[in-house]
């Protein structure tokens, strides 16, 4: 098959960027969209020309990596899977494809799709975790805990911090991916001691990243290839609220 | 044989039990108030350098964390599935340390250093313990306490597990401790970086040569120690279950400054993964071992049986690894399964469009448990396969095709962790030492882990204490000359201006490994091995393309230089293989076999570690051995049928 591909290239973060046109052929439906980039780059370098740049690396939806916007949305249409997890079949012979960079202020454009994602872990150095020095832990089942509250806790923590909440949102919000970690420690008894802190300091980073608002449009829920609830953001909020009235 | 000097392994006196207790206690200390004198520089935060940074951060060490990838969560890592073993005994079920250190050792096929495996079984709980209290969601009971998990065939169950993604959580544990000493100024992070060279000053390991992977800036970071981290080397086989980026330059460089490189042809090959389907593919996707509790593996009896599935009878089908393993069947361990697979291949009985594929069926458990049982067990497993190849497995048999997967070889590294540099020290799947010929399901997370959270918070300070290195900074003629020479590599690279790309060349060197060096190696093969590497390296010397500038990102020249290291490391890793003429673990030589085709260990000539020593480029690396001695599991023959 042979696809008709529009994809956002710019040469830096002050440079201008645009829509270029290629087209791919002789696609294997079973190539992932990756592989199919891979092969138009391979024809771009053979030609002289300069690749398209984009990220990946396990190609295997969990390293948070990739993450391109297709057809105007982030991880592409088919939902609950990450860039690299689509493969070729499920598109036409002769479709045409955009392919654009996950935009928001806070994740400044590196080159053609790539964006620096750091201000996530700017967020994560304020309250994502549980404070505890290696060597101080007791035993490991002293701690009985219940069996809904670690699957809770397990879907709050299966973000893969990709960035796609932050792109697909009208507000470049932040909300879903501090929401998750905020709730996954609400869950278990780790961590209690920090619980407002936690909360307090890890939204104010957020906001002051430059991430916008939730207004609840629920597009990063839509899009979330690990399919995290938006319930985590009402938790956080409420975790937020609560820390300011009892710290 | 004429037998080499030996290497010290530096293990300490002492009953096995006590060895690593004493050695704590005999170890010097650096005094809190040092602490924060002394610069250690980790690269890569997999779990063996996110845990290390995060440790030596807490102890009050001033730490710089390096890695390639834009945040230090996405190191390959987080790909590990199934679980962490742990010498816990929750289970009541006769596990022990003694047990994990035996299991090891013995699955290892006696190739592993006993008193390094002990110790990994010992820090093993606090492993668990650490990760628990860090809040990482493992799996649990119904009254709350942490499920465990038989896995790869162990008798006992001693897996946790956080449903499929037990790496993921386990690394967003230590990244989470990383980021809090981010955050408390102990750690600088350094991210989209490139490690290129090892700076030695007065013989000891005193800094790196980084490529800024935005800028393309070379930059230079002095300290007292460098710890690498830097993961193990399977895509050198160009496809494997490895993320793309993976590489072994880290690690290769060092090598040509003087770290030896042990057992470089001891690799794994894992049984279950998603068969190749064309020249454009750049990885091989993992299908969980589990599969083979339930799935059948067969191939038609008859070569070139293009019939569906469905329409081959059943008295045509070879169900072979049942027929020749009746004891273990669809279970045996992992190299077994891969070579069978491969053999039935090669006699071109093999299926699908390549005809390098096994058939996994699950209809028979269908039939016997329900379709509904085995939803609940594979259910997301059947449909990412699913996905991918447009099959549906409740319907047809899976295909399944053995892909490189870890490697059990690596820097060498004496008990304490360093390597033949002084203040060299490589962790978790970048040194050689616990997991012998073959490591066991599960073990890879627990090495990870030991050796940062429980083993070089210690060994390291026992290294600065008594060594006290000397005040180094990145004006010394060292840091100059090194990153010269790294600037003049990365010219000649660009210089070349032909027409071959750097995939196209890696592609034709991993078909070379997977065929000569992959699975099953006979001396022919490895022989001819060692002439073709050679070529497709003058090839890509002459004529590799890289578009673009330096001073950019750069796709293209990062990949460039990592598939020029990889050109070497394959020609090292043939020329292991085709000097230990036995078969081990995941090594195995055709021409050591025994009556019944299967692996023959040689214990009077190969029970040793076989090190590698740079002499010089072009020139014949020399083989070094560090003798093995097995006090406790004494070798015997792995035997499934």
């Amino acid at each position: 098959m042979k696809v008709n591909l529009k994809i956002w290239r710019q040469a830096g973060p002050d440079a201008p960027g645009k829509l270029v046109d290629y087209s791919v052929e002789n696609i294997d439906p079973s190539q992932s969209f990756l592989e199919m980039l891979d092969t138009l780059n391979e024809q771009l370098v053979k030609s002289g020309q300069e690749p398209v740049a984009f990220e990946s690396d396990c190609r295997e939806g969990i390293c948070g990596n990739c993450g391109l916007v297709i057809n105007g949305i982030a991880h592409g249409s088919k939902g609950g899977c990450t860039t690299c997890e689509i493969r070729m079949r499920q598109y036409n012979d002769g479709d045409t494809i955009t392919v654009e960079p996950f935009r928001a202020k806070a994740f400044t454009l590196i080159k053609d799709l790539v964006v620096n994602r750091s201000a996530f872990d700017r967020i994560m150095s304020k309250g994502g975790y549980v404070a505890m020095n290696a060597g101080s832990a007791q035993d490991a089942n002293l701690q009985p805990i219940h069996q809904d509250a670690a699957e809770a806790a397990m879907d709050a923590a299966a973000c893969i911090g990709c960035g796609a909440c932050v792109a697909a949102c009208p507000n470049a919000s932040a909300s879903l991916f501090v929401g998750a970690k905020v709730s996954q420690y609400t869950w278990l008894p780790q961590g209690q001691v920090e619980r407002s802190t936690r909360a307090l300091k890890m939204v104010k980073q957020m906001d002051s990243e430059g991430f916008g608002d939730c207004s609840n449009h629920a597009e990063c829920e839509a899009v979330c290839p690990k399919e995290i609830s938006i319930a985590n953001i009402s938790r956080m909020r409420r975790e937020f609220t609560k820390a300011l009235f009892t710290r | 044989m004429i037998k080499k000097p030996t290497l010290d392994a530096k293990i300490p006196e002492g009953p096995i039990s006590e060895k690593w207790t004493n050695h704590k206690f005999n170890m010097k200390l650096v005094n809190p108030a040092n602490k924060r004198k002394h610069e250690v520089i980790v690269v890569g935060t997999g779990l063996a350098g996110a845990s290390a940074a995060a440790s030596l951060g807490e102890l009050g060490y001033k730490v710089k964390s390096f890695c390639i990838q834009d945040s230090p969560r996405r190191a390959h890592s987080v790909a590990a599935q199934g679980g962490i073993n742990a010498a816990k005994n929750y289970q009541n079920d006769g596990d022990s340390v003694y047990r994990l250190f035996y299991d090891t050792v013995k699955g290892g096929d006696f190739r592993a250093r006993e008193a390094n495996v002990h110790r990994l079984a010992e820090v093993s709980n606090s492993i668990i313990d650490q990760c628990v209290a860090q809040g990482v969601p493992f799996a649990r009971e119904y009254g709350g306490t942490l499920s465990n998990r038989s896995f790869g065939g162990a008798q006992v169950s001693r897996t946790f597990y956080a449903r499929g993604q037990t790496g993921q959580q386990l690394l967003l544990g230590a990244y989470g401790a990383l980021m809090r000493q981010v955050d408390a100024g102990t750690v600088e992070l350094f991210t989209r970086r490139e490690m290129l060279d090892v700076v030695i000053v007065d013989g000891k390991a005193r800094g790196i040569i980084v490529r800024n992977l935005v800028s393309g800036e070379l930059e230079e970071y002095a300290a007292d120690a460098v710890l690498l981290c830097t993961g193990g080397y399977s895509t050198v086989f160009y496809l494997s279950t490895n993320a793309v980026n993976c590489n072994a330059t880290a690690a290769w460089r060092c090598y040509k400054k003087g770290a030896h490189f042990a057992n470089p042809c001891f690799t794994q090959i894992h049984p279950t993964c998603i068969p190749r389907f064309g020249e454009t593919q750049s990885k091989l996707t993992l299908m969980s071992e589990s599969l083979r509790n339930d799935g059948r593996v067969w191939v038609p009896k008859k070569k070139k049986d293009d019939r569906k599935p469905i329409d081959i009878p059943e008295e045509e089908r070879d169900y072979y690894l049942e027929t020749k393993y009746p004891a273990f069947g669809n279970l045996v361990p992992r190299d077994i399964a891969s070579r069978n697979a491969e053999e039935v291949c090669v006699q071109g009985r093999g299926v699908g469009p390549t005809g390098y594929a096994v058939y996994l069926d699950f209809a028979d458990a269908i039939n016997r448990l329900g379709k509904d049982v085995i939803a609940a067990r594979y259910g997301n497993l059947f449909a990412m396969y699913h996905e991918i190849t447009g099959d549906d497995p409740y319907e047809t048999p899976m295909m399944i095709y053995p892909a490189p997967h870890y490697t059990m070889g690596g820097l060498w590294v004496d008990y304490n962790l360093m390597t033949t540099i002084d203040g060299l020290f490589a962790l978790g799947e970048a040194n050689f030492s616990d997991h012998g010929a073959n490591r066991l399901g599960a073990s890879a997370l627990m090495q990870g882990l030991a050796d940062g959270y429980f083993v070089i918070p210690y060994t390291l300070g026992n290294y600065l204490a008594t060594e006290k290195p000397a005040p180094v900074n990145t004006n010394a003629p060292e840091f100059t000359e090194a990153r010269k020479q790294v600037s003049q590599g990365i010219k000649d690279l660009m210089n070349i201006k032909g027409k071959t790309t750097a995939d196209e060349i890696h592609r034709q060197l991993g078909d070379i490994m997977i065929e000569k060096v992959g699975m099953s190696r006979s001396e022919e093969g490895l022989k001819e091995a060692l002439e073709e590497i050679p070529k497709i390296r003058k090839k890509f010397y002459e004529d590799l393309c890289i578009p673009g500038d330096t001073k950019d990102y750069n796709k293209e020249l990062e990949k460039a230089a990592r598939v020029a290291d990889f050109l070497e490391l394959g020609e090292l890793m043939a020329r292991d293989a085709l000097e230990r003429k036995e078969s081990c673990g995941g090594h195995y030589r055709v021409e050591s076999q025994d009556e019944e085709g299967e692996a023959k260990r040689d214990d009077e000539n190969f029970c040793h570690g076989a090190v590698w020593a740079f002499q010089g480029p072009d020139k014949v690396p020399e083989r070094l051995i560090e003798e093995l001695h097995y006090e406790h599991v004494i070798p015997s023959n792995r035997s499934y049928k």
